[in-house]
């Protein structure tokens, strides 16, 4: 790769708003998917002919189709409550980075052809044709977007500007200009059954090697199971978790609970993915078919549960989405969503997050812990984005915020939190969620990671943290590649569950 | 698709300067690659790309960066099995740049 031509961004004194740069970041634009991977996802290979009318169709489709969209589009009154909320802003210093006016790219070719003041007198109230130019700037600063709806919790109006960024992107795959990182994915795993593109028996040798690492290391046979028919709870986790690091160790860390409390559990090769980057891209219909794939392997090795590793958006999708995506809860009424229902035991949170599996466990005294273990660590916690703002844990409001942090404090002795602006759903995103986490967008990953930057020096410097956990993938690769930029070695972000793994002590353990 | 000339003979990369013709590599397309990555080949750097190599063929897809380590620790010393040591050999990450470097297609999703 060559080396990225751009500035991190300094340690601001006093965190304020920054001087404007206008088209800072007009350069930045990702890869555009080829041919090869858009058909494989049944879009148009290229920018089609007649794009400007698809694209308006499209549109009309998606504010008919999501009454929320229409009411974001009418609604806003450009307070800018939120220009200063969004850590790309924060990075770039590109206004259009600010959270109002990367919506009005949306908002003002809205306006002219689906308002009648647009339609009539266009300048007027400011709208726009929707030219090759404006479709340009709208595949770059929508991909300069990560869906972390920061901006949105400030909103007087409660305007999801995620929405926005998720319309403007399904507007540009249905014209043929998608992004490569997020549809080469999306083809891989509505191929393969994961991101990564990792096949079956590649998994399968991948956790045989974790099932000897372990034994070795502890001495005690914790399994990693795979496809095992009859098996009490499917876990269903990102794909990185086979693959990369520090990943893996949170996966250790699963499966050294799960031993503990003598589960009986599996993991699937068909669904081998918790993501789900059909939320990304705002494909509704890709994001069932993937969704679709974990009711397929439960109902195929008939578990009673279904547990979701650390991974931010599919913590979202599953317990935001899953109702009318699987038909889960909601009463769905197809044959698969009743023997779905059937089958899963009511007596759980279906689905169940991880932390919640392992917090429930601690607290009935299942686990033992030797917390001197993790004495060399002084812990920080960086709540991911989707679960903060999109979703709950457990039966109390705010458990999203707290069952994490509970069960870092009962596997280790130094835990401090981050400023009280920057953590719980006022959480920075990393810089690199929502489909941004490629290498085409680095600059942009660097600047977003600004703010978490900041505030996780703040706590190196006065309070000696040297470790920041987190449940989530995309904030764990992202932080792994961006934490040297500001000075911090990489090995400082990891996961929950790589801590409880630090820590527990099994039976028979050397 | 960008066109790379070496040695005479011209490869079709992608936007990222991965091979896309995998059984198009040798080794003196790994030396150009990686030239345009400033990594300077030694028999160290060979012993990653050729295991990288060789659990492609079995698999279909680049091994895990911890079954990396564990391989590479088996062949050159335990203390050369770690992730730190991956690092100094392939500064931009050992998943992407050896992979690149090998001929193997990029290791995508959350990594």
């Amino acid at each position: 790769m060559a080396a990225a031509s751009f500035e991190t961004p300094a340690f601001r004194e006093y965190p304020s708003v920054p001087a404007l740069k206008p088209d800072a970041m007009a350069h930045l634009q990702p890869y555009v998917a080829n041919e090869k991977i858009q058909e494989a996802l049944g879009l148009p290979g290229k920018l089609v002919d007649d794009w400007h009318d698809v694209a308006i169709a499209r549109m009309g489709d998606l504010l008919g189709k999501y009454r929320g969209l229409r009411v974001f589009m009418d609604s806003c009154v450009h307070c800018g409550a939120c220009t200063d909320k969004c850590h790309y802003f924060i990075g770039s210093a590109d206004p259009k980075n600010m959270p109002v006016a990367r919506q009005e790219l949306f908002r003002s070719v809205y306006r002219r052809y689906f308002t009648l003041p647009g339609k009539l007198f266009p300048k007027l109230v400011g709208a726009r044709d929707l030219t090759k130019d404006v479709l340009d700037e709208w595949f770059s600063y929508f991909w300069q977007c990560s869906e972390c709806r920061r901006c949105s919790v400030f909103c007087p109006y409660g305007i999801d500007t995620a929405e926005v960024t998720m319309a403007a992107r399904a507007v540009l795959d249905t014209v043929g200009y998608g992004q490569k990182y997020s549809n080469e994915i999306l083809g891989k795993v509505t191929k393969i059954g994961n991101n990564l593109g990792l096949p079956g028996p590649a998994l399968l040798d991948t956790l045989e090697g974790l099932e000897e690492d372990v034994k070795a290391d502890t001495g005690v046979d914790v399994k990693f199971p795979l496809d095992v028919k009859g098996a009490e709870i499917l876990l269903v986790t990102p794909s990185a978790d086979f693959f990369a690091e520090p990943h893996i160790e949170s996966l250790i860390g699963y499966g050294k609970v799960f031993h503990a409390a003598g589960a009986s559990w599996t993991l699937s090769s068909h669904a081998s993915e918790a993501g789900n980057f059909g939320l990304f891209t705002g494909d509704y219909a890709l994001m069932k078919k993937i969704a679709t794939r974990i009711r397929d392997a439960a109902l195929e090795l008939g578990v009673k549960r279904i547990i979701v590793g650390e991974c931010g958006h599919a913590w979202r999708v599953t317990y935001s989405f899953w109702n009318t995506l699987v038909g889960l809860g909601a009463g769905g009424t197809d044959p698969y969503a009743i023997e779905f229902q059937k089958q899963l035991d009511p007596r759980y949170p279906q689905p169940m997050h991880i932390c919640e599996y392992t917090w429930d466990l601690i607290e009935r005294g299942v686990l033992k812990f030797d917390k001197s273990l993790n004495d060399h660590r002084t812990i920080t916690f960086h709540d991911s984005c989707n679960v903060a703002r999109g979703s709950r844990m457990g039966d109390r409001a705010g458990g999203q915020f707290d069952i994490p942090r509970n069960i870092i404090k009962a596997v280790a002795n130094n835990y401090v939190d981050m400023e009280a602006g920057t953590i719980r759903e006022k959480t920075f995103c990393c810089g690199g969620g929502g489909g941004v986490l490629t290498d085409d967008l680095l600059e942009l990953r660097v600047k977003g990671a600004l703010p978490r930057m900041e505030a996780l020096k703040q706590v190196a410097d006065s309070r000696n943290v040297n470790f920041m956990a987190t449940i989530c993938a995309i904030c764990k690769a992202q932080f792994t590649k961006v934490l040297p930029y500001y000075g911090f070695k990489m090995g400082v972000v990891g996961g929950v569950h790589q801590l409880v793994s630090t820590a527990i002590r099994l039976e028979g353990q050397e | 698709m960008p066109i790379i000339e070496v040695a005479g003979k011209s490869y079709e990369t992608d936007e990222e300067g991965y091979l896309v013709n995998l059984n198009e590599w040798n080794e003196e397309v790994a030396g150009y690659l990686a030239q345009s990555e400033n990594v300077v080949m030694t028999d160290q750097h060979w012993e990653v790309i050729n295991f990288l190599r060789e659990y492609y063929d079995e698999f279909q897809i680049a091994p895990a960066v911890r079954v990396l380590t564990k391989a590479i620790g088996k062949k050159l010393g335990a203390e050369k099995g770690n992730s730190q040591y991956l690092y100094e050999l392939f500064p931009y990450g050992p998943a992407k740049q050896a992979c690149k470097i090998g001929g193997l297609p990029k290791p995508t999703g959350c990594i």
